[in-house]
């Protein structure tokens, strides 16, 4: 499926736009992992979870929960939050 | 107890040679080297790297002079390290940044907000580093910084998390483990210090550490033998007398001669008006009787500026009896910056040069031991370490 990089992370996948499977959002996330070392620890803590500024939709809907099913057509959007200084 | 040496006589170390001086400068918005010559009058500056990242500390391996690690995040993104083989010139991202274990009994589990903390292991044990985080963990890499082990003898320990308290209980920007020192005679006999959470050592290379707190005060009212209300914000060991170690703490400033475990309060001989409060302390390379600090305001609401508004480093060539202000060259009043844990350091050179950086982005010197300042670098962002190896 089609994965929406945002700009932070662009030093790991060198383009907005990638491809990456999975039947669920974490298994999105390490596919990511696999073609793109170090990227999921950006995103998600040593407990699995989300980072306080790092937000996931799929087809526009935000994901709660990593374990969120997920069809070949969706698509991913990472983004980091609005926030910082 | 590693071997102690009685410390009552001055102690000396032969001076090293009066190589380059590379300053490693660390900020919140990215990192800087700065590459000096002999003289320590030219500066080449070098950055930025990482350019937006939060480094919190960049540091050169001395084992071999080429190996720099950088703890480093983005306000958004978690923490990493940054590895460089060449001093700087390209750089790879470890494998496995330090991260706590997952917890598996149900309960909530800690992540690493940030490294703080970077110190390389003993000289015997070449590609050994630590790493001290926050929330507060101890960490260990055995490949040169590539991928970090937890210390589950402190991070996982039911006393230890205790002590460490809550996020609530640490410094404004999270609780953090620092200060973590290898006794250059023995690479098992190691110190760390928590803010707060007290000073910890362990002769075991870190299999078990215990609390070394006596004499250290806390905030009135509360009980000193409560360990998780000390907060110390940085222990240094003087080199050339690993047995003397200096501590500038929440409450003031302490020095500790091993084998004794009791903490003696040498900040009580700092001038009533400025205080003996503050968060760096630097010791020299090669008299164990000198030692610097750089106060700030602790009233009321912890301003966390120069006290009045006027910087100065203090510096005492006694063991800490009495202290001299050191403030010639820097701005004499309307000055409200201050100095963090990590943004003061010394050189090897002789006479010794003193560096540090301010909440303001300014970088300052010294050559002759903090007689005399000058600015060699400005309008960086907020700096959080520097560090100065000499080459």
């Amino acid at each position: 499926m089609n994965v929406l990089i945002p700009t932070p992370l662009l030093s790991y996948t060198g383009q907005r736009q990638v491809q990456a499977h999975g039947a669920t959002v974490d298994a999105v996330l390490m596919d990511l992992e696999r073609q793109y070392p170090g990227i999921r620890f950006r995103m998600i803590d040593e407990q699995a979870r989300m980072r306080a500024h790092v937000r996931f939709f799929v087809n526009n809907v935000q994901v709660r929960d990593l374990a969120q099913a997920l069809r070949p057509d969706d698509e991913l959007i990472i983004v980091q939050a609005l926030s910082g200084g | 107890m590693p071997t102690t040496r009685k410390s009552s006589a001055k102690k000396t170390v032969a001076a090293r040679p009066n190589g380059r001086v590379l300053l490693c400068v660390a900020t919140r918005k990215g990192a800087w080297l700065l590459h000096g010559d002999a003289t320590r009058k030219t500066w080449r500056v070098d950055g930025p790297h990482f350019l937006g990242h939060i480094v919190n500390h960049l540091v050169l391996d001395p084992r071999d002079g080429r190996t720099l690690l950088a703890a480093a995040k983005t306000g958004h993104l978690g923490p990493t390290v940054f590895r460089s083989t060449d001093r700087g010139r390209t750089w790879k991202e470890a494998a496995r940044p330090p991260a706590f274990a997952k917890a598996t009994d149900g309960s909530k589990g800690r992540s690493v907000d940030h490294t703080f903390w970077l110190t390389p292991a003993h000289a015997n044990e070449p590609n050994v580093w630590y790493a001290g985080t926050s929330p507060q963990g101890l960490f260990r890499s055995e490949d040169g910084g590539n991928t970090w082990t937890p210390f589950s003898s402190i991070n996982d320990d039911a006393q230890y998390r205790v002590w460490m308290g809550s996020v609530q209980d640490g410094t404004p920007d999270g609780p953090k483990l620092h200060s973590i020192i290898v006794d250059p005679r023995d690479p098992k006999h190691l110190y760390f210090a928590m803010s707060g959470g007290g000073v910890h050592e362990s002769t075991d290379g870190g299999q078990t550490f215990a609390p070394l707190v006596k004499g250290m005060e806390v905030v009135e009212g509360f009980d000193p033998g409560t360990i998780t209300f000390h907060d110390p914000h940085c222990v240094r060991l003087c080199p050339s007398n690993p047995d003397r170690l200096y501590q500038q703490n929440h409450c003031g400033i302490y020095r500790l001669d091993r084998p004794s475990d009791t903490w003696t309060h040498i900040g009580k001989a700092m001038p009533k008006r400025v205080g003996d409060i503050g968060f760096p302390m630097v010791v020299h390379p090669r008299d164990d009787h000198t030692a610097w600090v750089f106060p700030m305001d602790g009233q009321t609401v912890w301003p966390r500026t120069s006290p009045e508004g006027k910087p100065a480093a203090y510096g005492t060539r006694n063991g800490g009896k009495t202290w001299q202000r050191l403030n010639a060259g820097l701005p004499e009043q309307h000055a409200w910056w201050t100095v963090k844990r990590q943004a003061m350091c010394a050189d090897a050179h002789d006479p010794v040069g003193l560096y540090f950086g301010t909440t303001s982005g300014e970088l300052w010197m010294s050559r002759d031991e903090g007689k005399k300042w000058v600015c060699i670098a400005r309008h960086l962002p907020e700096i959080y370490a520097v560090e100065a190896a000499t080459l």
